[in-house]
């Protein structure tokens, strides 16, 4: 039997295997990252706010756009949604914890690690600079001769073995932990999104992994991938990344597509509309994902028949994701509808989503899109599906579940003011941006001509942005407040309808005192689910829960030490960091540990 | 491998291990065809230096393929084994698949400093890079293989290997074969057809 | 660790395991003589993409126990491999390696 679990004090949260704490660790990190990425954007903002302005220099720019970027989409918006997988999903299908309790801890400190790694490079005033996309061949060492695009390079290896661990991780929690009658059209929407984000991991990190290791190789040993005088091909760079870049978006957007549709029904007093049609475009998204990824690439000059077909199939994938907004919208309509600054949010995400999706579809045709690329159109369609989808999204599952995590409510009237300020910040922010791109202003520059006639859309855009930063102070000053003075929750709130509202907040360790049996799709709502429990069924099995290890931590630190090889070229390096790793994996593996 | 005490309940009936090492598999596909991918796709395109023609040793690389395929042979007989309770055998078959993954390795390793000695190299041209990290990747997974069955083939020496640990050695099996099959793909469409 | 084969599904034999060696031996026997006889140069490729193709099916489906085992394992596995292969001919396609047209 596992020894005791020392639930306070600094070794019981290094040491933790529990979803749950895994969850608050990833909340905490990767809300600060959002926060050091929010920082990046107030300074871009700053700087763009005039023509000709000089707060910051080119370089400096260019690694305040490229680190914005990555630590948004690698170190806040994937691991604030992986926070969300490893609390809540375990407890929606009546699980004790996930399949694999230490892998998900090492999965934690990998990723911890890893946006350490790559932010340490501002240490060295070498943070990456080359964009969050990195092309070859600026990234080659002859156009990047400093350590920026090794840090990237190698910081993105590191996340990308976290991401990895979590997929193989929630495939597996998914499908075979579920309480028993919990069929597969019986899970949560937010599950199942989960599920399909896992499997879009595993498929699309191999890619960038290896594209990586190329320019890695490049760079390092002198190998000429991506360089043309020896017959390489830029190009090659671009497909891989966007093979991987493409299903990163829908793993990007499709949690947050859960979090709304259980986020919905609870607040319309309604159940989802069209339940198996939002699963089934979850699932085609998933798949149409893969067959897109170079409408990233219409101004490289791919051809009339790639052009084609990959405008063809972005076209085509609008259809599913709008399906699923008309099923968000036949939610609320004739619900009885409670404004929680969480349904708020629900409620923005579909309007933000739908422009970005709007300014999508006119990119999905490639004559339009030559127009529109490397313009701050982009710029405006990407913070619309991301910020106005992803963030808002999130959001709505932060105060939609803090209560569930914490015991104690968010502060409503600071939830319903944070959600104005971002709400009204964002669209002032972002919606120029459609008007600037296609009066001509490209991306990624630092300062601009008065001549180029944006200088106004650009005010706009920084005014926006600044009331987005003091929205995000409220909120802030919110998770203080509730700290202290927030009012218990209780283990129900809102009247939700799945299983996590069926146990205290914040449940205990062991989650459940009886692994539920599920009988409906929406459990607490149906009166079925409220029968005695029958004659001969079994009673409660014994409870318990694995105590923490510290192998998990011990061998992802093995990971950045080897990533100090490449940096320093010193090769002795690779090995000791190897061996850490092995040795924390063999103790890992030997050591006794009850699931 | 430590295991559970109590059988746990699965919602499809299937062992948690070995479902995570099949999706595991199906990303290594990835993995792999990216790479020969591009391998694929700059054949043909170096500019100068060693050619596939000029180089590979196809005779030399059939012994070291059988011998691959051979250990998977192995690999089956020693899960076997181990599934009947004859620990005897496990450990010869179990070490068999180590040997037989390290002959691999030493093959690769002549054919590796040969061709650098011929002046194939990561940095002389296309061919050199795809080709090394291309088998260089596969390589490692052997490596890391071998590794794995020596790893049980101590447990088993340790008699801590018996029928209940079935499991995991049938999963140790999945990886070598994998591997093996990888080979499979790379000594087809690399070796035999090259252009 | 339940690992549930029905009994109607038992594990392949000893000897059925030698079998598929000596038939995966025979094959690459095959492959390297259809590689070196003249004769075959011009079915090469689609001969050794099969001959290959079948060994990989023999080790996967009796070696990994795939036909045995959970036609999810399959799924698992097959799904991935078959995106795998679609990706791969997609950019063989658009890196022209299929010379169409020309």
């Amino acid at each position: 039997m596992s020894d005791s679990h020392a639930s306070t004090g600094l070794k019981s949260w290094l040491t933790t295997t529990d979803h749950k704490r895994i969850g608050m660790l990833y909340f905490w990190s990767a809300f600060g990252f959002f926060l050091v990425g929010g920082f990046e954007a107030l300074l871009i903002r700053a700087q763009l706010v005039r023509p000709d302005n000089t707060l910051v220099g080119a370089e400096t720019f260019n690694q305040l756009f490229t680190m914005h970027a990555t630590t948004m989409v690698f170190l806040a918006l994937m691991p604030l949604s992986a926070a969300f997988f490893n609390y809540i999903v375990p407890l929606q299908i009546g699980a004790r914890d996930v399949a694999f309790p230490r892998l998900n801890a090492f999965s934690y400190w990998v990723f911890l690690l890893g946006g350490l790694f790559i932010n340490a490079s501002f240490l060295f005033h070498a943070a990456p600079d080359g964009g969050w996309f990195g092309y070859a061949n600026l990234t080659e060492r002859q156009f990047s001769p400093g350590l920026n695009i090794d840090f990237w390079v190698l910081g993105l290896q590191i996340l990308g073995i976290a991401s990895l661990a979590a997929g193989f991780n929630f495939i597996v929690t998914i499908l075979n932990l579920r309480a028993p009658g919990l069929t597969m059209m019986r899970l949560p929407v937010f599950t199942w999104m989960t599920l399909i984000t896992s499997f879009l991991i595993i498929t699309a990190f191999p890619v960038i992994t290896v594209a990586l290791v190329f320019l890695l190789f490049d760079r390092t040993f002198g190998t000429h991938f991506y360089v043309t005088s020896a017959g390489g091909d830029p190009i090659l760079w671009q497909h891989l990344f966007w093979l991987f870049g493409h299903p990163e978006v829908y793993i990007l957007i499709l949690p947050a597509m859960g979090i709304i549709s259980e986020v919905l029904p609870t607040f319309s007093r309604k159940p989802l509309f069209g339940y198996t049609v939002v699963v089934y475009s979850g699932v085609l998204i998933g798949f149409m994902g893969w067959g897109v990824w170079s409408h990233h690439m219409f101004a490289v000059g791919l051809g009339p028949i790639a052009d084609s077909v990959f405008a063809t199939g972005t076209m085509l994938i609008a259809i599913p994701t709008g399906v699923k907004i008309f099923n968000w919208l036949g939610t609320l309509w004739g619900g009885q509808i409670r404004y929680t600054t969480s349904l708020l949010f629900a409620v923005g995400f579909i309007a933000m989503f739908t422009i970005g999706g709007l300014s999508g579809i006119t990119h999905a045709s490639a004559p339009s899109d030559l127009q529109q690329t490397d313009t701050y159109y982009v710029v405006a369609h990407i913070h619309y599906v991301l910020f106005g989808g992803t963030v808002l999204g999130l959001f709505a599952g932060m105060y939609y579940w803090w209560p569930k995590m914490t015991g104690r409510l968010l502060n409503e009237t600071l939830g319903k003011l944070h959600f104005w300020l971002i709400f009204v910040g964002m669209n002032l922010a972002f919606f120029p941006m459609h008007l600037s791109g296609l009066l001509g202003m490209p991306r990624r520059i630092y300062t601009y001509s008065p001549e180029l006639g944006v200088t106004g859309f650009n005010q706009v855009s920084t005014v926006g942005a600044f009331i987005m930063g003091v929205g995000m102070l409220v909120f802030v000053y919110n998770l203080w407040w509730t700290r202290r003075r927030g009012v218990a929750a209780g283990p129900d709130p809102w009247g939700g309808a799945t299983l996590e509202w069926s146990i205290p907040s914040p449940p205990p360790p062991h989650n459940f005192d009886v692994i539920p049996t599920v009988v409906s799709r929406l459990p607490r709502w149906s009166q079925t689910q409220l029968r005695a429990i029958p004659e001969g069924a079994e009673g409660p099995g014994p409870i318990h829960v694995p105590a923490g290890s510290w192998w998990p931590m011990v061998a992802a630190a093995g990971l950045p030490v080897m990533a100090i090889a490449p940096l320093t070229h010193t090769l002795w390096i690779v090995f000791v960091g190897a061996a850490i790793l092995v040795f924390g994996i063999y103790r890992w593996a030997f050591e006794p540990f009850e699931v | 491998m430590s295991h559970a005490a109590t059988v746990h309940h699965t919602s499809m009936g299937l062992d948690n291990r070995k479902m995570a090492f099949w999706a595991f598999i199906g990303s290594e596909c990835l993995l792999f065809g990216s790479l020969i991918s591009t391998y694929l796709i700059y054949q043909g395109r170096s500019i100068s230096g060693p050619t596939p023609a000029q180089i590979l040793n196809i005779p030399v690389t059939s012994v070291s393929t059988f011998d691959l395929l051979m250990s998977s042979l192995w690999m089956v007989l020693a899960l076997a084994a181990v599934q009947r309770g004859d620990m005897k055998w496990a450990k010869i078959w179990l070490l068999g698949v180590a040997v037989g993954g390290l002959i691999f390795l030493g093959f690769q390793y002549y054919e590796f400093s040969s061709f650098v000695h011929e002046g194939l190299t990561l940095q002389a041209n296309l061919f050199g890079a795809t080709f090394f990290v291309l088998t260089g990747t596969h390589g490692a997974h052997v490596a890391v293989g071998v590794l794995w069955m020596l790893t049980l083939w101590v447990r088993a020496l340790q008699g801590k290997l018996g029928p209940g640990h079935a499991i995991t050695v049938e999963i140790a099996g999945l990886y070598w074969h994998f591997v093996d099959v990888v080979w499979i793909a790379i000594f087809t469409l690399v070796y035999l057809l090259h252009k | 660790m339940e690992d549930t084969t029905t009994p109607a599904q038992a594990h392949p034999t000893a000897a059925t395991y030698l079998r598929i060696a000596a038939i995966l031996v025979i094959i690459t026997v095959v492959e390297v003589g259809v590689f070196y006889v003249p004769a075959f140069r011009p079915l090469m490729v689609p001969i050794l993409l099969t001959l290959s193709a079948v060994k990989f099916v023999l080790v996967v489906m009796f070696y990994m126990h795939l036909k045995m085992d959970s036609p999810f394992f399959t799924f698992l596995f097959g799904g991935p491999f078959l995106l795998a292969g679609a990706v791969m001919i997609a950019l063989l396609f658009l890196f022209g390696v299929f010379a169409l047209g020309r």
